[in-house]
Formats: structure tokens, sequence, C-alpha cells
């Protein structure tokens, strides 16, 4: 795969492959990102894998030597292009698989009637529709465990907010223009929000605290408010 | 052995030299803003770089200490005192129990740090002890100190009874960092950028504003990013950057033109243009920065700012040798 080599100031590099939000461009960035998990260089600090790019954060000051013209950047860049090089281009990782159940609609999701008239269904259709969907984290950001997810049918696209809520309840399903995402804890936003989740994306005490992991499928099932307070308890 | 804050001042959170590890899953870093002032404190009294420190904004808190304390107070100059007596600050200071540290306003700088012997004894949360505001997690029960609030420090085997006399609230050692080897703390200051990411989407008219038009340090600015007000810089045309990740010293421009830099709590990822990059080593005198400050940015290359860090990091060493051999001293002295 094709890649480009830019400086994020000067204690990283961003690996850049094209500008196409796809599948194949994020099945390669999450090989790549295993990969420097598995085997880290030294001085590599850790990556962020985004929708086409893989941010690689180091420690100039492991790579300082004695009489050595070249910069930590150059010999970072040359370990990058060397992993790269030998990089398996077709390696099929198996993507996990994560079932989120919401309640929608009612107080846990005031904007599904907006996003049925929106898109001329029902509230039932839109949550038919997005239960139906099986959805890819392309990356993780914005917030802690926060997904951006591909694969929300156009039919229940919805256009956001005029104004930001100002604090949306973590747990919140919402959908943006062409995206759905849940909020893992409780921060303004201006999504459209149908329904709400009583799993925690966050666990900072938990040995894996994000719930979801960049490569993830995940779909949405429908539970009942009922279920919804049993899980909460 | 512990510490009572009695008011907390403006801001004043836990913070170490940050989260690494997680931002993969959007946990930003935090850390201290000025990290070479945190660095110094705590090398002043024997910890280790990374232990917590308190971080104090603007205006400081006032703290009572439960147990005798070895500390030291680097950052901005907010005329700490005991007793009305003034509390030198880049050097140890041994403090008697009981005794009540207060803070004035400072005439330069935005922040201090409060380094104790031994360490603020705070259970670390993935693997840092930064306070992570919005998350509330990490630091003091994952939010800025309260009045009241009592924490904790560790025992320190640099600790040692410096015979603070009985009528003194505290004493302090002889030697100091050499203001010569501080970073130009100053208002107003030039920071050093390199060129980021997007650079080329900019006007040359903006490009050339960005090199030679100062800026100002609006109020909306905090530990988040620093929201900047000067000329407005154009781009190009319109165009959507796919997010990725940022850094702290990332300059994004927003879509009303307006620069943001962003700072320790900045979030992993964004979608804004990045103009350019604050040389890390310049860090530490855009930390201290406050609202309603100019700011004058220098271009220089990336070589040059690798360059800078490597040249600061050798000084930082030699600065590690001379403080642990003078606490040495110290305590060899006090212990005949």
């Amino acid at each position: 795969m094709r890649y480009q080599l830019k400086p994020l100031g000067d204690q990283a590099v961003i690996v850049s492959f094209g500008n196409t939000i796809d599948p194949e461009t994020h099945r390669f960035i999450k090989t790549f990102t295993a990969h420097l998990h598995e085997h880290p260089f030294p001085g590599l600090i850790e990556c962020v894998p985004a929708f086409t790019t893989v941010t690689v954060y180091y420690d100039p000051g492991l790579w300082i030597q004695e009489n050595d013209s070249r910069l930590p950047y150059d010999h970072v860049c040359e370990t990058v292009e060397t992993i790269l090089t030998a990089l398996p281009e077709q390696e099929e990782t198996a993507a996990r698989f994560v079932e989120i159940p919401v309640c929608y609609g009612g107080e846990l999701g005031p904007d599904l009637e907006f996003v049925a008239q929106h898109n001329g269904l029902s509230s039932d259709e839109v949550i038919r529709i997005h239960c139906e969907g099986r959805y890819l984290v392309y990356m993780i950001g914005f917030s802690p465990g926060f997904p951006y997810l591909g694969g929300l049918s156009e039919k229940i696209a919805a256009p956001r907010r005029s104004s930001p809520r100002l604090v949306i309840p973590a747990g919140s399903v919402g959908i943006a223009g062409q995206q759905t995402g849940i909020y893992p804890i409780a921060t303004p936003g201006g999504w459209q929000l149908i329904g709400r989740t009583p799993l925690s994306l966050f666990r900072p005490n938990m040995e894996e605290p994000s719930l979801l992991q960049a490569g993830d499928i995940i779909r949405f099932c429908q539970i009942s408010e009922d279920e919804f307070k049993f899980w909460m308890d | 052995m512990s510490l009572t804050i009695l008011r907390p001042g403006l801001l004043t959170t836990v913070q170490d030299l940050g989260r690494y590890g997680y931002q993969r899953i959007g946990v930003m870093v935090s850390g201290a803003m000025d990290s070479f002032a945190h660095r110094m404190a705590n090398l002043l009294v024997g910890n280790e770089q990374g232990e917590a420190t308190l971080e104090i904004t603007l205006i400081g808190p006032v703290i009572r200490f439960e147990k005798d304390a070895l500390i030291a107070i680097c950052g901005a100059d907010f005329s700490p005192s005991m007793e009305g007596i003034p509390v030198p600050t880049w050097r140890p200071v041994w403090v008697r129990k009981g005794s009540i540290l207060k803070f004035s306003p400072s005439e330069v700088g935005a922040r201090a740090y409060l380094a104790i012997a031994g360490g603020y004894a705070i259970d670390p949360v993935m693997n840092s002890r930064s306070t992570f505001l919005r998350a509330g997690i990490g630091g003091f029960q994952g939010r800025a100190l309260k009045a009241g609030d009592v924490l904790n420090f560790r025992s320190s085997s640099n600790w040692f009874d410096s015979g603070v006399q009985n009528d003194l609230p505290f004493t302090y050692s002889a030697w100091r960092i050499s203001k010569n080897l501080l970073p130009l703390y100053r208002k107003n200051p030039t920071i050093r950028v390199m060129e980021g990411g997007e650079y080329e989407w900019f006007t040359r008219e903006a490009q050339a504003n960005f090199f030679s038009a100062p800026f100002t340090v609006s109020s909306q600015s905090d530990r988040m990013g620093y929201r900047l007000t000067g000329p407005k810089m154009a781009v190009h045309e319109q165009r959507e950057l796919i997010s990725e990740a940022v850094t702290m010293g990332t300059v994004q421009i927003s879509s009303d033109g307006n620069p943001i830099v962003l700072m320790a709590d900045r979030a992993t990822t964004g979608g804004y243009p990045k103009l350019a990059h604050i040389a890390t080593v310049d860090l530490p005198l855009l930390a201290q920065v406050r609202p309603g400050e100019q700011l004058w940015f220098y271009k220089i290359t990336l070589q040059e700012a690798q360059r800078l860090w490597i040249r600061r990091e050798r000084e930082i060493q030699q600065l590690i040798q001379g403080i642990n051999f003078y606490l040495r001293l110290d305590k060899t002295r006090h212990s005949q």
C-alpha cells in the first residue's frame, strides 16, 4: 500500500495511506498498528490509528548518538519504512464482533421522532434499519472510547441539531449526517439522539478501558426500557 | 503525612508528565502544561521527574502542611509566602509542620508547580496521576482541588531534619537553579514554530501574516487549548480534512479563520487543518502565557526544533547532576 510520511510536530510522524475512507485502507492500518503494538521499536511511545493515517509518537531522546548528523525524525522514518516494506498486504485479521443493546426513543432517545420524520419513516422503521446495519469501527477519538463508525444507511441519515445540547448523557446513541455513534462520557454535542445503551464504553479501571477498538464490527440491538433499567442497576 | 487545602485557588489540579499509551482509544494525554517547571520542582526535592505535582493556575491556593515536608515551587512567580515571609522558588524548601503557604497574583506567568518530597500518595489511573477533568478520572478524585481536601504524601529518603528553627515556618537551601538555565519566561513571548501538515492549504497572505503579526490569547483559553485572535488565516479553498491525530502544540485553524493552539487537555484527534506546530522546547513558554497577552511566531525547521530539543535535554541532564550533588551535600551537612 502506498504511503506518505510527514511530521506532526517534532515528536511524532503521520503515516498517511491516501485520502479515501474504505475498508481496505482500514485493514492495512489495522495490520500496521497491530504490528507496532506487538513489535514496538526503541523510542516508540504509542501510535494512533485514524481513518487514513497512523500517527507514531516517539521519544527523540532515544535516537541521539554522538557524531550523528541525522536527526531523530530521519531515524524514525527509516524504521517505519522498513516495517511498512516488510508488512504483508493481505493479512486478514479476524474482527471482533460486539453487540450494543440500545433502548430506542422516549426520554432516552428524544430525537428518534425527528429522524423518522426527516426521512419519511416511522420510528419503528428507523430502529429496524439502525439495527440491521453492521458498523465498522474506523477509529476511536474525540473522547475516550468514542467510536467513529462506518456503515450507516442513507435512509436514516439526519442533519445535526442546529444548537448543540450542553450535556449529552453517557451511553447516548446518535446520528449526525451519515454517521452514527455512541457518547461514552457526558459531553456537549449536536447529534440527534435516538436511544441509549446501558453499556459502559469507557471503563478507566479495567485492563482494557475502551469497550470498542478500531477494527471492531458492531451491531445494535433493541432492548426495552425495563431491560435498560435492569442493565443499569 | 498530609497537607490540607484551605482555599483551592482558581484551578489547582494534580498533574504528572501525562497519560501515554491510550490515545488510540481517545484518552487525552493531560499532564503538566509547563513540563519544564514540573520536572524541576520534582528534581529539587529528590523525586523522579514524573512524580505528580500540584499545578496552580493564575490564583494560587492556601495550603496547610500537617507534617514537616520538603517542597519546591517552580514556574510562574506567585510570590509564595508563609507567615508573611517570602518563600523562594526554584529551590528546595523545608517546611515546618503547621505552616500555611499562600500565593499572590503573579506579574509574569500563569502556572506554578508544587512538588513534595516522596510525592503525593495518589493511585495512578491508566498509568498516570494526571487529572483528566472531563472524564473525571485521575489526580485527586478526578477533579480540581476544593477547600477541605486532604492530600497525603509519601515519606521520602531525601527527607532529613533541616533544623528549621521553631520560630520560623521554613528554611531553604543556599543554592537554586540558575535563572540562566530557565526557559526565557516573559510576557508577550515569541514562540518558535514549524510548518504544519496543511500549511500549503493557506494563502500566501495568511502564511506571511502568521509569522509577522501579533496574536492575542483570548479569555477562552484553558488547559485544552489557546484560542488566538489576530489576522484571519484564509485557505485557498474550503476542503475537508479527514480526522487524524493532533498533539500538544498543534496550531489548527478553525472554520472562522482563528488559530487554536492545542495544549495538554487536547482531544486525541481533530479535523481542522494544521497550519503550524509549536517547537516542543517552547511549550513551557506558551504554558505561562496569560489570557490577554500577545504572541509572535517565529518559523524554524523541524531539524532546528529537534536540535533545540536535544540541546535542552542535555542541559537538563547536567542540571539533574548538579541538583543531586547539592541535595546530597545538604543532607551530609545536616546529618553531621
